[in-house]
């Protein structure tokens, strides 16, 4: 009997008249928990009740404290016939019932009915009393914390991250069971709504005890869908990442300057290695075997019975459709990580660099070595050995072995997280999806959901295998999804194949790491002055050089390092050096499904990147159809890859983060579509042009046609370089080295264009110079492609737009933000419907919906739009429906200006916001920047700065020149020493332009919010689906918040149509979250997410349903503003307690 | 391809100024767009003829759905379901309950009834304001009417209570509705000439010094309705022209001092007591309803058009009623000098206010 819930009714308002007669209502409440249930007096005669009811207290096990919702019924007392419902609340007393959380519920909220919507609001207050419960075959998992968010939440830090958690319970949906239709439509979605509630809290239980289990305290990057899958029933299922988190209490935070540099530590994962003897063991560790080599006959040839077949495809190799399954990786080779060739390579350049950073080197550890005792000692050693570049790469293997081992303990090595604590990620290895065909039959018994389950676990065994080819042991940014249509269903799965530091893995390895990093705080605390700073960083460069750790190159670059084997690769792509460090081979392009890390160096600004195909399929039934749809989907990847690196190439830049492609199958058509956000990362090639080849070069017209289009293309490509500033510095060819000679193989729309050496020597500067895509076009198909190409129109000036997090290149965000759902449906003229005009419906149909946005959020210019998440559905044969959910951030255009600054104050503000999460650091940038600075950002921003295009420019341009006749070797020092320079100068750049900074911004905020608090009664609740605030720290997490509704209507007419009905329904949505966020105490809710948005129409009955679920997490922030005030108040401007929120909110 | 569905959400509901002003102007979605496109915003922003027209009605389906909470403004600001910034919240307020000079001019005084609101047709043909914004302005007059019609306390700030409204336009309805309920006749050709700021201006003084709510705080209808009692003692002021010596002797005071002081003096003399019969006499009339309708009738033809036909220069007019309330004082044998005072104040600056071309 481990709970007591107390529930109190308080008073009504705005209540519908429900008495034509008197224009007046008679109110009572029911409250329902369980099975118990209460009532409250009736209210007689009154639109505003005040019940201000006793406490209702229910005492339940904390079992059901989680599955529950607590229900709330208001209705109209009628003494003679029934009483009338007037609407419903839920409460989902989750956040109640984890001490970090929300302490009561207390608020106005939103009376619900299914069938009016909003119907006035009712004050309730919630308190839950948990009583500990030490019952350790408990089936409850109080206690363990949700977020949405998908990365480490801000006021809390990482302790380990254990991995992958997934659940689904199965049920029954009412709608479809009662199909003899006795009951009435009301009943009938309430019933779902409070199935799908019920389904939901035990779903979460049950994933908290597998957290439990893995002893862990929370799960990170929560994602719970519904298929709704008709007569076969209702799935919700659920993946998490389950992590051991630490709050950041206030304590810690009051010790910023010490254990700053413990984030220093992150960054060389290697000093952490919790035993330091494996120095020693190193180089006698024999090579891990092979376990994850690369074989391509596995995975084409694993045919399963009917409809289940693999494909390994990228846009150089021609598709080999089999089957539904595609295991996509753009040109990003897949190869098995530990191949004694890569190792040797790598041992071979790491010799050649080490005597002259030893000798370069050792004169500043001499003079250092007072401080930096151990480090150095360290770092010595390996140098004293004398064979410190051999050391390099079986330590590596070490490294690799003990992360896999980590991780293969595991069932799935997988990773909902799209954001990493610095460090954690060392390789990307590119995009692994799969997709499954499956026909949906009865769930006999829901208690036993295995098919579905083992559906799922087929997808992840996939995809673990497809990461194993690319090299790398665990998959990153994973997400899965279904599209349904009938008895069909599409499962997906995809994520970027990565490989992680094994620091934040296991328990042991943090717990022996953590010893290192206290005693390495004096050291670094002893740095008081910039010089040190600078005098340090060749030192640790060197120390990670010389222990052959590519992860501890700059760490702008090392994520995109290769993690499989360049010569054993079964797909041809270009490798090339890396050109931030030359050490390592990188790809030429770069897909991953993850936000860019916050170290990535890139150029310029990033832009959102979209691929939209359909294709027309025939209408079929079951396992034909499910045939026909797995005969498409692998041409579909392939079309919708190969517009991705198209336009991508378009725009001249060279990697897409956050890649979410999209699958979704109609009753005749199946529909593509990819978003994805393109960047230039500084660290891979410049991306070669386009070119264009006709078939038929005799005839003249032709030949002037084809010029033509391929001066557009090349105009094209210059004009988006200079609208997203990409202008990275030039670096002559032999840095770079020669590429992989790479089989040619010919497809029908591209095959790139191998490039040699002397080849290189023709600059055409107009659209970069090296392998141009080469576009054949032999048919009108081809040539519709190239048009589509051209179509897409860049944003309006003062507009700028990403699927990810933040915008690569913008940084200094203003605090005004606009959340926003669009939807649109459209209807196709079912005349004459090719893949062609189907396309360009499409293609329309996405464009000018963009276009309305712009257009809407014109006055917020300068802004960006974050996180645009494009849904698709076809919820009947001629339909399309596109849901996007965005948010408009302005941001100050004054400081965008000047790039080269704002690059170096980028890292810095990342580098010192991380420092805050993960430091227990619990300053502002603002206030504390100069404080910081000396201490823990100094690597990183001496590396974002010196690889960062702008500032070194000129003397990367000098050092260049020096290597161009001077050998590599010294240049490289050369170039060490400029870094240095390059770093002193900027980081005094970035404190004053940070320091500029903070008052402007200031300034603004205060002058936002005067207004914004005069005599409004009802507090302002944001929503993001972001997982920050510009302009504020979010001090609390509050707990979950996920809710499904259900609206319909039977006079869609008078309620203004579709877009009437449905735009009053989403409204009702959001203002139902804000008010379940309000009673909780926040006043933001972060990581918004609308996951399903599935409306139905039936115009000629006059009906309407939608059901829309959200989720995001409630949370408390403060802004920077008022925390300099506070700040300033008290001397000790650290004391700033994480709670300190909770009477801000209230 | 059509768009059977196109809406846009924010989650801090958009509201676009100019569509805003379209849509209380009663245009359609298709002329405001129309007019939007005129407007130049095409080429200022680069959109589409098809953007503009899916932005224009998002808005107008965002007004409609707000409109049901603007009918009573303390909801609107404390709904939850639209999340609109305190200013915006005012400003869609304050817009929704202005209307047009024009239309005001056609219903002021008239009672606001359906009779009334099935002659908006004309009015609108008239006045040129749009049907449908006719119809919202009729029916926030009627709105506001009834809701404060039958309450205690100041008119202005009942309805500033209940409405939300600016101090100005608070005093705007108050005028409205106190004309609707005591249905002066405003709409006579020979009254055309008065704007609804005349008009309002001399409703002011009225509701502080004719209603009840003048001389008590704490009564019903206190200021919509005429003090009763009050217009029933002005009947007590015909003895200013009944009296012949009373008369005379007024008329001899206010000569003297202003003898030389106004540029009309002969016309002044001669025409004094016409002029006085005619203010003391539409004073005693008050006490039936068909007097009080035409109050601003009688006044016109009693006093300003006498003055402007012989061309009385405003400043004359000023200085004649000033010695004329004023020099009653001196009348000894005149016992109602407060009760003078009560009307006199106020006819003299409403005359004054209306005296113009």
């Amino acid at each position: 009997m481990p709970g007591k819930l107390k529930v109190k009714i308080v008073a009504g308002r705005h209540l519908p008249v429900m008495d034509r007669a008197s224009d007046l209502t008679d109110a009572f409440v029911e409250v329902k928990f369980g099975n118990t249930t209460f009532k409250t007096d009736v209210y007689n005669k009154s639109l505003n009740p005040q019940w201000n009811s006793e406490w209702f207290k229910f005492e339940v096990d904390d079992e059901d404290l989680q599955d529950e919702p607590l229900q709330i019924t208001v209705l109209d007392h009628d003494t003679y016939s029934a009483n009338d419902a007037i609407g419903k609340v839920y409460i989902d007393i989750d956040p109640l019932l984890y001490s970090e959380a929300a302490t009561v519920i207390s608020g106005w909220f939103p009376i619900y009915d299914t069938i009016h919507g909003i119907r006035g609001e009712i004050n309730v207050v919630v308190k839950v009393d948990l009583f500990n419960d030490l019952n350790r075959f408990r089936q409850s998992s109080c206690g363990v914390k949700f977020f949405c968010t998908t990365s480490i939440p801000k006021c809390y830090q990482a302790v380990i991250i254990h991995g992958f958690v997934e659940e689904l319970v199965v049920n029954e949906d009412p709608e479809y069971q009662w199909i003899d239709r006795i009951r009435t439509p009301r009943a009938s979605n309430e019933a779902r709504q409070r199935l799908i509630s019920l389904m939901s809290g035990e779903l979460q239980r049950k994933i908290g005890l597998k957290v439990l289990e893995m002893r862990g305290n929370a799960v990170v990057g929560y994602l719970q869908c519904f298929d709704l899958e008709g007569e076969s029933g209702l799935v919700v299922r659920a993946i998490g990442t389950a992590c051991t988190l630490d709050k950041l209490s206030s304590t810690a935070a009051f010790l910023p300057a010490c254990n700053s540099p413990s984030k220093e530590m992150k960054e060389i994962p290697f000093n952490e290695d919790p035993n330091p003897n494996t120095h020693s063991s190193g180089p006698s560790t024999p090579l891990k075997n092979q376990t994850y080599s690369f074989s391509p006959s596995k995975s084409y040839s694993r045919q399963s019975s009917s409809s289940d077949t693999d494909l390994s495809l990228t846009p150089k190799t021609a598709p080999y459709p089999q089957g539904p399954r595609i295991f996509l990786c753009p040109s990003s080779p897949s190869l098995s990580s530990g191949s004694p060739h890569l190792k040797k390579s790598c041992l071979l350049s790491e010799s050649s660099l080490t005597p002259h950073h030893s000798s370069h080197i050792s004169p500043v550890v001499l003079r250092k070595s007072v401080s930096f005792s151990e480090e150095l000692l360290l770092a010595a050693s390996g140098m004293g050995s004398g064979s410190a570049g051999k050391e390099g790469g079986p330590f590596k293997a070490l490294l690799r072995q003990q992360t896999q081992s980590a991780l293969e303990q595991r069932e799935f090595p997988f990773f909902t997280l799209t954001a990493f604590p610095p460090g954690f990620l060392v390789h990307v290895g590119g995009v692994v999806s799969a997709r499954s065909v499956k026909l949906l039959d009865r769930i006999h018994n829901p208690d036993e959901p295995e098919t579905r389950d083992a559906w799922w676990a087929e997808i992840r065994q996939e995809i673990k295998s497809h990461a194993k080819a690319l090299g790398c042991h665990a998959v990153v940014g994973y997400s899965e999804s279904t599209s349904i249509c009938e008895e069909v269903c599409i499962l997906s799965a995809s994520g970027t194949a990565a490989v992680l530091n094994p620091r934040f893995l296991q328990d042991g390895t943090v717990e022996g790491c953590l010893e290192p990093r206290l005693s390495w705080q004096p050291g670094f605390f002893s740095i008081g002055s910039e010089k040190g700073e600078v005098d340090f960083f060749p030192q640790s460069q060197d120390s990670s050089s010389l222990l052959g750790q590519e992860e501890n190159l700059p760490a702008g670059c090392g994520f995109c390092h290769i993690p499989y084997d360049e010569l054993n690769m079964p797909f041809p792509a270009h490798l090339t050096y890396c050109y931030s460090c030359r050490k390592q081979k990188v790809p030429d392009v770069l897909f991953t499904t993850i936000d860019l890390p916050t170290d990535a160096t890139v150029i310029g600004k990033g832009c959102l990147i979209q691929a939209r195909l359909c294709r027309l399929k025939k209408k079929a039934q079951a396992e034909a159809n499910a045939t026909a749809i797995s005969n498409l989907l692998p041409f579909m990847e392939y079309e919708v890859h190969t517009q991705l690196m198209n336009k991508l190439k378009l725009k001249g830049m060279n990697a897409l983060f956050g890649l979410r492609i999209q699958i979704t199958v109609g009753e005749n058509m199946l529909m593509g579509l990819a978003s994805a956000t393109g960047v230039y990362l500084t660290a891979l090639p410049m991306p070669g042009g386009i070119q264009i080849a006709g078939k038929t070069p005799n005839d003249g017209s032709y030949e002037q046609h084809i010029s033509h289009m391929q001066k557009k293309i090349n105009d094209t490509i210059a004009k988006n370089k200079e609208l997203y500033e990409i202008n990275p510095p030039e670096i002559p060819e032999e840095i770079i080295g020669s590429p992989i000679p790479e089989p040619r193989q010919r497809s029908r729309l591209l095959r790139s264009q191998s490039e040699s050496s002397d080849e290189v020597i023709e600059l055409d500067l107009s659209h970069g110079k090296k392998d141009a895509f080469v576009l054949e076009i032999d048919d009108t198909d081809a040539m519709e492609d190239v048009h589509s190409l051209l179509t897409d129109v860049p944003p309006p000036s003062g507009f700028y737009s990403c699927n990810t997090e933040i915008m690569p290149g913008i940084n200094n965000w203003t605090s005004e933000i606009q959340m926003f759902t669009s939807v649109r449906v459209s209807r196709l003229s079912n005349i004459n419907l090719t893949n062609q005009t189907l396309n360009k419906n499409f293609n329309d149909l996405c464009e000018n919906l963009l276009k309305s946005l712009y257009f809407k959020l014109r006055s917020m210019i300068p802004c960006c739009l974050c996180h645009v998440n494009f849904t698709v559905s076809l919820p009947e044969d001629e339909l399309i429906q596109v849901t996007v959910t965005a948010v408009a951030i302005t941001f100050d255009k004054h400081q965008a200006v000047q790039t080269t600054k704002t690059h170096v104050e980028k890292s810095l503000q990342r580098a010192s916001t991380d420092n805050e999460e993960l430091l227990q650091f619990p300053l502002e940038l603002c206030t504390d920047s100069l404080a910081s600075h000396p201490f823990s950002p100094a690597k990183e921003h001496l590396e974002s700065a010196s690889s960062n295009s702008g500032i070194p420019a000129a003397q990367r341009a000098t050092s260049i020149d020096y290597s161009s006749f001077a050998d590599r070797c010294n240049s490289w020092i050369e170039l060490i020493k400029l870094k240095a320079q390059t770093i002193r100068r900027g980081s005094i750049k970035t404190t004053v332009s940070v320091e500029k900074a903070s008052p402007l911004t200031e300034g603004h905020f205060r002058q936002r919010s005067a207004p914004a608090c005069a005599n409004s009664t009802v507090g302002v609740v944001k929503m993001t689906p972001l997982s920050f605030i510009p302009g504020a720290k979010i001090t609390k997490y509050l707990g979950i918040i996920n809710m499904f509704f259900i609206r319909e209507t039977t006079s869609l007419r008078e309620e203004g149509g579709v877009s009437g009905f449905l735009h009053a329904f989403i409204a009702e949505v959001f203002a139902m979250v804000r008010a379940h966020v309000a009673a909780l105490g926040g006043n933001a809710v972060v990581s918004y997410i609308m996951k399903q948005c599935v409306f139905m129409e039936n115009p000629n009955k006059n009906q309407a349903q939608c059901l829309i679920n959200v989720s995001g997490d409630a949370v408390i922030f403060v802004r920077e503003s008022e925390l300099e005030i506070i700040s300033a108040q008290q001397p000790v401007a650290s004391c700033q307690p994480a709670c300190s929120g909770g009477e801000i909110a209230t | 391809m059509t768009n059977e569905l196109d809406i846009f959400v924010g989650n801090t509901t958009l509201i676009d100024e100019d569509v805003y002003r379209l849509w209380l102007d009663g245009y359609s979605v298709n002329d405001a767009v129309g007019l939007r496109v005129r407007s130049g915003i095409l080429e200022q922003t680069g959109a589409t003829a098809g953007v503009l027209q899916s932005d224009t009605m998002d808005h107008y389906r965002t007004f409609h759905m707000l409109e049901r909470l603007l009918h009573t403004p303390p909801k609107l600001l404390h709904q939850l379901v639209f999340q609109i910034p305190p200013s915006r919240q005012a400003l869609l307020i304050e817009r929704y309950y202005a209307f047009d000079e024009a239309f005001v001019r056609e219903v002021l005084g008239k009672k606001l009834s359906k009779g009334t609101k099935k002659d908006l047709d004309d009015i609108s043909t008239k006045t040129g304001v749009t049907l449908k914004s006719c119809r919202r302005q009729f029916d926030n007059f009627k709105r506001v009417f009834k809701v404060v019609e039958e309450m205690r306390g100041s008119l202005a700030g009942n309805i500033q209570q209940h409405f939300l409204l600016s101090d100005r336009l608070a005093r705007d309805y108050a005028a409205v509705v106190f004309f609707a309920n005591n249905r002066f006749e405003t709409g006579k050709k020979k009254l055309q000439y008065l704007t609804f700021g005349d008009l309002a201006f001399c409703a002011e003084l009225m509701i502080q010094n004719w209603t009840p709510g003048a001389v008590d705080s704490q009564v019903d209808d206190m200021d919509v309705d005429l003090d009763k009692e009050f217009l029933q003692d002005l009947k007590e002021l015909k003895v200013l022209v009944a009296d012949k010596d009373l008369l005379d002797l007024h008329k001899s005071l206010v000569c003297t001092a202003l003898r030389g002081k106004l540029s009309v003096f002969p016309e002044m003399e001669a025409n004094f007591k016409n002029l006085s019969r005619g203010l003391v006499n539409i004073a005693s009339k008050l006490t039936h309803t068909k007097d009080v309708r035409d109050l601003f009738v009688d006044l016109v033809e009693k006093f300003i058009e006498p003055c402007r036909s012989d061309r009385w220069p405003l400043n004359d007019v000023r200085l004649f009623l000033n010695q004329y309330s004023a020099s009653v004082h001196s009348l000894d044998g005149f016992r109602h000098q407060a009760l003078w005072d009560r009307y006199m104040v106020t006819l003299r600056s409403c005359l004054l206010r209306m005296y113009h071309d």
